[in-house]
């Protein structure tokens, strides 16, 4: 079989290097990358915090978790994940439409379903769900997608999208829609079919505009003209560019970034904490970051090109181009690229919810690069 | 599906893959080229303009919160006030050696073990260049002290501010209640804008009930910072608007006579202008001292307080209930008159008990004996049973009910007090809906000497005592007597709220109760006789037991074989002077077992000295 020569070839010395290991299933470079990602991580945020210890010991008890949940997800064989897939998903809808109608009402938001001892957010585990379904969907069919198959899927994105969106989190919900969309073009729909798409939701944009809430109006009006309202909601955007702005080439040095210590930066901590990095460290603190999340991610589109099965791998590519995607939303947007969406910056950000669904990511991508086997060797 | 077809396709499918894997890879390069294009422009390009406008980065707009009103009794005497409170405050960043600092400091003025553990843990959650409280509540001297040396500490500052302070102690405290530290409940009420910069809010009592007029308006100040954020110049400012203060109708000088009086005990007292509804004593004992709670109790010293068996936290004014026994007694002869189902002259025979006919329960007289043959008049002044479960049979309680809810009873007075409960006056519907169950006629025998179901709270009462005096006349209770602008210093009195009046056929029913009353105290066979020694006005009045718990059939009833707790509540209601009242009184005491004996005299030491200085000035 011709197939299998090549899968051969194309197992790398790094590959076999791994061999020893598999008995213990981690891929070292990627557990590398996010360990040297969490110590960064944890620097700027003794910094951003203000030296506060318990947040620090807070953070490293969610770090400990998260990698915790990514070591056990990477010694579970993907073709587990594979089978539980549609149970995830359907569970998953099931509990966004429980949000929906009992939801606790968090942060003027119904995102929380409360479980007595735990609070989570169902669309974390939609974060997941989402792509694994298309990939689950797809991985039975013929590639590239036919028309007919391709709406299918696409209506597997959509739902949750929307249930999320309503909720209303419209962030996370472009995370999910992103994630699912990752899928879909890595399994080779038409480039035409992508950019007619795109022409349209450009042509339809100024008609959801009526959907928006005001909020998030307000987040895209500010956006685009941060100084209309440089008290209010402008705040958090001109703060966060003079902070990284002033910190210059090499930065103010670690602890001395005056725009974060003096409370002008808002969210320093945890949405806006990549500023605190860019006053204190400078340019030359944020090649290094940008660094580490580019090593990250070229290993995980690696793993994901050496992944055997069509599961696996639309999994593997869609999972390492959402975290790219959180990466880049999140800088962009402090950077004044993006309008504000709130996204955390990975590993780096305080706060715990998401962290774990993406070390839980990073766990099924370990299991899928761990879990190859020699085809007829 | 055929197997060549799903060959061709898998090598097909992975080529794809691999491709589309490869612009994946190409894409995220070129976004991350554009963020760093981006940061170039932001760090490098135009470094020196976000480095200017980072330095001009210094002016915060800082609240100023308003001056708490001050409250005042009726007489102008001083309840609560602001005194300026000195803390010893330090900002960890300009300060070199902590350590040595701190131990140098101890030296000067006495630090405590727990103020530096305080403010170690504060040290971990403030920002370096944010002041640090390290000892509050500095002395005069402590303050002069440091001040000579203060050279010798960099960093370490005296700081003001105004804290709470209740000169008369624990006197009217469930009246004044207090004000504590803003916690996560009180900022969902209050308006958290107005609330900037403040720290304590009224927790009960008028503190509470006026806190919107006793707090103000707060302001703001642009504080122009350097770069390590020490205010270096004030560059605008809007000053805040301070509360008001409040003239309560309280007379500290009968309130701290009824407090006196009833030193030692539980127990309640109140008395009420029936010509306006003006609350003149407002207590509570025993009290307890605000100050503890104005900068934070400890949770050890809270639960003492919470689980004393004398409840000292309990404000026994408008949320203490108890049966109001026989006070209830001249309101249900009143409704006697009324319904026509008594003349004044209406007498039945008291041998020591009655019976319902058709049953051979026997519902007592507190006189084992009875009172042989009385009327109305001589029921009330010995405070007969029989007569009044005679009467109570023949209203019935439907009647009953709505008469005695015409004085209020089962309601809220509305007085402007926080938290104040109903009270309970039973009826027909009440019991159905509350107990599942029908009336009995039993239940009707009892409510007409006040025990059984009924509540009240002594501000219930008072309130009734004082629309008896006033002959039907319905005042709503207040405390506030008057306000005040401190601009102005002009004072604004509070319009007393005339409710409605007591619906009477015929004015002659109220003599005939109220004379009576005045024979409870004056009268050789009152039960009240006790207190008249040297009286000189004429007070009308009414004595009361309520029972804590039931006394079987048969059983006799001996205080000094039960346990303190499980005496009777001893009550006393009064008016005075019976032509024209212009003081009623209600006094309860807790497991004081008799009215007259424990209640009386206290309510007479009240009205004594509100009429001593009324002569006297």
């Amino acid at each position: 079989m011709a197939t299998d020569y090549s899968l051969v070839r194309l197992a790398d010395r790094r590959y076999r290097r791994t061999l020893w290991l598999r008995g213990l299933h981690v891929d070292i470079p990627l557990l590398v990358g996010l360990l040297v990602l969490a110590a960064v991580g944890l620097t700027v945020l003794y910094s951003a915090s203000a030296q506060n210890s318990d947040m620090l010991t807070r953070q490293l008890i969610r770090l400990s978790l998260g990698f915790g949940a990514m070591l056990v997800l990477a010694h579970i064989p993907p073709h587990h994940f594979q089978r539980w897939t549609p149970w995830l998903y359907g569970v998953g809808v099931i509990l966004l439409l429980a949000v929906l109608v009992i939801g606790e009402i968090g942060k003027g938001a119904q995102r929380w379903l409360d479980m007595g001892v735990i609070r989570f957010q169902p669309s974390e585990i939609m974060k997941l769900a989402v792509p694994l379904m298309v990939a689950w969907y797809m991985a039975e069919r013929p590639l590239p997608p036919a028309s007919k198959i391709l709406m299918i899927a696409a209506l597997t994105v959509v739902v949750p999208t929307l249930l999320i969106a309503r909720q209303p989190d419209l962030g996370t919900g472009l995370l999910v829609a992103s994630s699912g969309m990752f899928v879909l073009l890595l399994a080779g729909v038409a480039w035409r079919l992508v950019f007619t798409v795109l022409g349209l939701l450009a042509a339809v944009a100024p008609v959801f505009w009526y959907f928006l809430h005001d909020y998030q109006r307000e987040r895209v009006i500010t956006f685009l003209n941060p100084e209309h309202d440089p008290l209010g909601s402008g705040y958090h955007i001109i703060q966060s560019k003079i902070a990284i702005g002033s910190g210059g080439f090499y930065g103010k040095g670690w602890l001395n970034g005056t725009q974060a210590h003096l409370d002008f930066l808002p969210e320093r901590s945890t949405d806006f904490i990549f500023a605190v990095l860019g006053e204190e460290f400078g340019l030359i603190g944020i090649l290094v970051l940008l660094l580490i999340y580019f090593s990250i991610i070229a290993r995980g589109l690696y793993i994901a090109s050496q992944a055997q099965s069509t599961f696996t791998r639309l999994v593997a590519g869609s999972i390492i181009l959402a975290f790219f995607v959180y990466v880049f939303i999140n800088i962009g947007m402090v950077t004044g690229l993006l309008p504000v969406v709130g996204v955390p910056l990975p590993l780096v950000s305080y706060g715990g919810t998401s962290l774990v669904t993406m070390m839980a990511g990073f766990g099924i991508l370990m299991s899928i690069h761990t879990h190859r086997r020699l085809l007829s060797g | 599906m055929a197997p060549r077809t799903h060959l061709k396709d898998h090598l097909r499918e992975t080529h794809l893959f691999t491709s589309r894997i490869l612009v994946a890879l190409v894409v995220v390069g070129v976004l991350l080229v554009v963020v760093v294009v981006r940061l170039i422009y932001l760090q490098i390009i135009s470094h020196e303009h976000f480095s200017t406008l980072s330095e001009n980065n210094r002016v915060n707009i800082m609240p100023m919160p308003p001056t708490r009103g001050l409250i005042y009794d009726r007489n102008g005497v001083l309840l609560a006030q602001n005194l300026p409170a000195f803390s010893l405050e330090v900002i960890p960043e300009q300060v070199k050696d902590m350590d040595r600092t701190l131990a140098a400091l101890a030296q000067l003025i006495t630090i405590g073990e727990d103020d530096i553990e305080q403010f170690k843990k504060r040290l971990d959650q403030k920002h370096p260049y944010e002041a640090i409280p390290l000892r509050l509540r500095l002395s005069e001297e402590e303050v002069a002290r440091f001040a000579v040396n203060r050279h010798r500490f960099p960093g370490v500052d005296v700081g003001a501010r105004l804290a709470r302070d209740y000169p008369l102690g624990e006197l009217a405290v469930h009246a004044m209640g207090y004000v504590g530290r803003i916690n996560e409940a009180d900022l969902k009420v209050l308006d958290v804008s107005n609330y900037r910069g403040t720290t304590h809010t009224g927790k009960t009592g008028v503190e509470k009930y006026y806190e919107d007029v006793l707090h103000g308006q707060v302001g703001y100040q642009h504080e122009e910072t350097n770069a390590v954020g020490r205010v270096l110049r004030v560059l605008e400012r809007r000053m805040p608007i301070p509360g008001q203060n409040l003239y309560l109708s309280l007379d500290l000088d009968l309130q701290m006579v009824a407090e006196l009086a009833l030193t030692g005990k539980r127990g309640a007292v109140v008395a009420i202008n029936p010509k306006n509804g003006e609350v003149l004593v407002a207590a509570s004992l025993p009290g307890y001292d605000p100050a503890s709670f104005v900068n934070g109790i400890s949770t050890k010293d809270y639960d003492t307080l919470r689980q004393s068996p004398d409840q000292p936290l309990f404000n026994r004014i408008v949320t203490g209930q108890y049966p109001p026994g026989s006070t209830v007694k001249p309101l249900v002869a009143l409704a006697g008159l009324e319904y026509k189902a008594i003349t004044p002259h209406t007498s039945t025979f008291c041998p020591g008990w009655f019976s319902l006919p058709g049953d051979d329960h026997r519902y007592r007289d507190w006189k084992k004996d009875g009172h042989g043959n009385v009327d109305v008049r001589l029921a009330i002044m010995r405070s007969c049973d029989v007569y009044f479960y005679n009467l109570a049979r023949s209203l019935g309680i439907d009647r009953m009910q709505k008469y005695l809810g015409y004085f209020g009873l089962g309601r809220r007075t509305e007085i402007d007090l926080p938290g104040e409960v109903a009270g309970l006056l039973p009826s027909r519907d009440w019991k159905r809906a509350a107990r599942r169950q029908a009336w009995y006629p039993g239940e009707t025998l009892i409510t007409g000497i006040g025990q059984g179901f009924m509540l009240t709270t002594p501000m219930q009462l008072a309130a009734a005592t004082a629309m008896l005096a006033s002959r039907g006349e319905v005042w709503r209770p207040h405390l506030l007597h008057a306000t005040q602008q401190t601009s102005t210093s002009q004072l604004v009195l509070q319009a007393p709220v005339h409710v409605g009046k007591v619906p009477v056929a015929d004015a002659a029913n109220w003599e005939t109760v109220i004379s009576a009353m005045e024979g409870v105290v004056h009268d050789p066979g009152g039960t009240a006789k006790g207190i008249n020694r040297g009286i000189t006005y004429q007070m009308a009045g009414k004595t009361g037991t309520a029972q804590v718990f039931g006394i079987k059939q048969n059983q006799k009833y001996k205080a000094s074989e039960l346990t303190e707790r499980l005496h009777d509540h001893a009550l006393f209601v009064a008016f005075a002077p019976v032509d024209d009242p212009v003081i009623a009184v209600v006094v309860v005491v807790e497991n004081g077992g008799s009215g007259s004996g424990e209640a009386a005299p206290v309510a007479r030491a009240v009205m004594d000295r509100y009429f001593a200085n009324k002569s006297g000035s």
